[in-house]
């Protein structure tokens, strides 16, 4: 989200794809929230339930190396929002969060390119 | 160009693999034909899904790699030992075969070729990926805002699209690209190997006073630092748009 620590261990830099601790950023989630919602989310903007982080979506801690997807919050931990994707139906729980903004397109537009 | 845009729901779509290019010895650009793929805005991501004869599928987000275009689009996919997709985008996809798509999407690590302000890139490794296709569309569109390009490699082998870059720093008139080496450099290089840090990030990126838009993307530890670094320089946190890695990719 928008708040950053600064002087984090500088030892975390790496080129290496195998790091980190088990999680992917929002932008990772973009498929199957574009899929429910036919808008992007990821740059919408959501408030925890828990620590009241103000950010993007595509700034949460995303783990979805499971049947489901869960996002949680990068300032404290708490689960915002899970999915899990049926053949034929999708479960979205959104409990941790208090609101999500989103901006409105004229258009909303998948695959919209200024070129 | 773009198609008109449409409001549609989000689906799987075949794809084709028309032709693939070794960009280092572990990762490789593929080029997808895709049609009535309407484009993309670069930074955007495309799902890839993979369905094995037995019916089991399983699904990877890869950032688009080339310019926008219509019907096509290419991803350049770093292998991940133990991955379960990229070993197969890596070593047995051939031209002809067909995949599944989904996309694009994401709307928030992205540059819009209208966008005035500087912009700074800093790619960690395959992270340079969304970075190149900004490269490529700000020249496609005859954007003229400063580029700096910071990239991070292991070594001067694992750089991908080095020949493009260069070419590119020549012809493409605005583009700064530096190379900051981890591991090993090339002989007579200024700069021992070692971690991009906060003087070689003053000395090559912008001024904090500039407001550069800032796009990072890389694995998830050089991003987390490497957005702190340039905090700490005076950018605004909401101004540094960053993309990480999965820890296991794919």
């Amino acid at each position: 989200m928008t708040e950053r620590q600064t002087g984090s261990a500088m030892s975390d830099i790496s080129e290496d794809p195998i790091d980190g601790e088990g999680w992917v950023d929002g932008n990772e989630a973009a498929g199957i929230l574009q899929e429910i919602f036919t808008m992007d989310i990821t740059s919408a903007r959501g408030r925890c339930a828990g620590c009241g982080l103000v950010g993007p979506m595509a700034e949460l801690r995303v783990y979805d190396r499971a049947p489901g997807l869960v996002a949680r919050c990068p300032g404290c931990e708490n689960v915002l929002f899970t999915v899990i994707r049926a053949p034929d139906r999708v479960f979205l729980s959104v409990g941790g969060m208090t609101y999500l903004e989103m901006a409105l397109p004229e258009v909303a537009a998948p695959g919209f390119t200024g070129a | 160009m773009a198609r008109a845009a449409v409001h549609r729901r989000l689906t799987w779509q075949p794809a084709t693999v028309a032709q693939v290019n070794d960009e280092t010895a572990t990762a490789r650009t593929l080029l997808l034909e895709v049609p009535g793929w309407p484009g993309h805005v670069a930074g955007q991501h495309v799902d890839v899904r993979l369905t094995a004869e037995d019916g089991y599928s399983t699904q990877r987000s890869y950032s688009i790699a080339s310019a926008p275009e219509v019907d096509r689009l290419e991803l350049t996919v770093q292998r991940v030992p133990d991955g379960e997709v990229s070993p197969y985008l890596c070593d047995i996809a051939r031209p002809g075969d067909q995949v599944e798509v989904r996309g694009p999407v994401g709307g928030y690590f992205t540059w819009q070729p209208e966008s005035v302000e500087p912009v700074l890139l800093v790619a960690g490794g395959s992270g340079i990926a969304p970075l190149m296709s900004m490269v490529r569309g700000r020249a496609g569109a005859n954007s003229r805002v400063p580029f700096r390009l910071v990239y991070s490699s292991r070594t001067p082998e694992d750089v991908i699209y080095a020949r493009e870059l260069s070419r590119r720093v020549r012809d493409d008139r605005g583009l700064d690209v530096a190379f900051a080496y981890t591991r090993s450099a090339p002989p007579g290089w200024p700069r021992p190997p070692g971690r991009l840090d906060a003087p070689l990030l003053t000395e090559v990126g912008w001024p904090a006073d500039f407001a550069p838009a800032v796009f990072v993307c890389g694995p998830t530890g050089f991003v987390e630092s490497t957005a702190n670094l340039l905090v700490s320089q005076g950018h605004e946190a909401q101004r540094i748009k960053t993309e990480r890695f999965g820890p296991t990719g794919g």
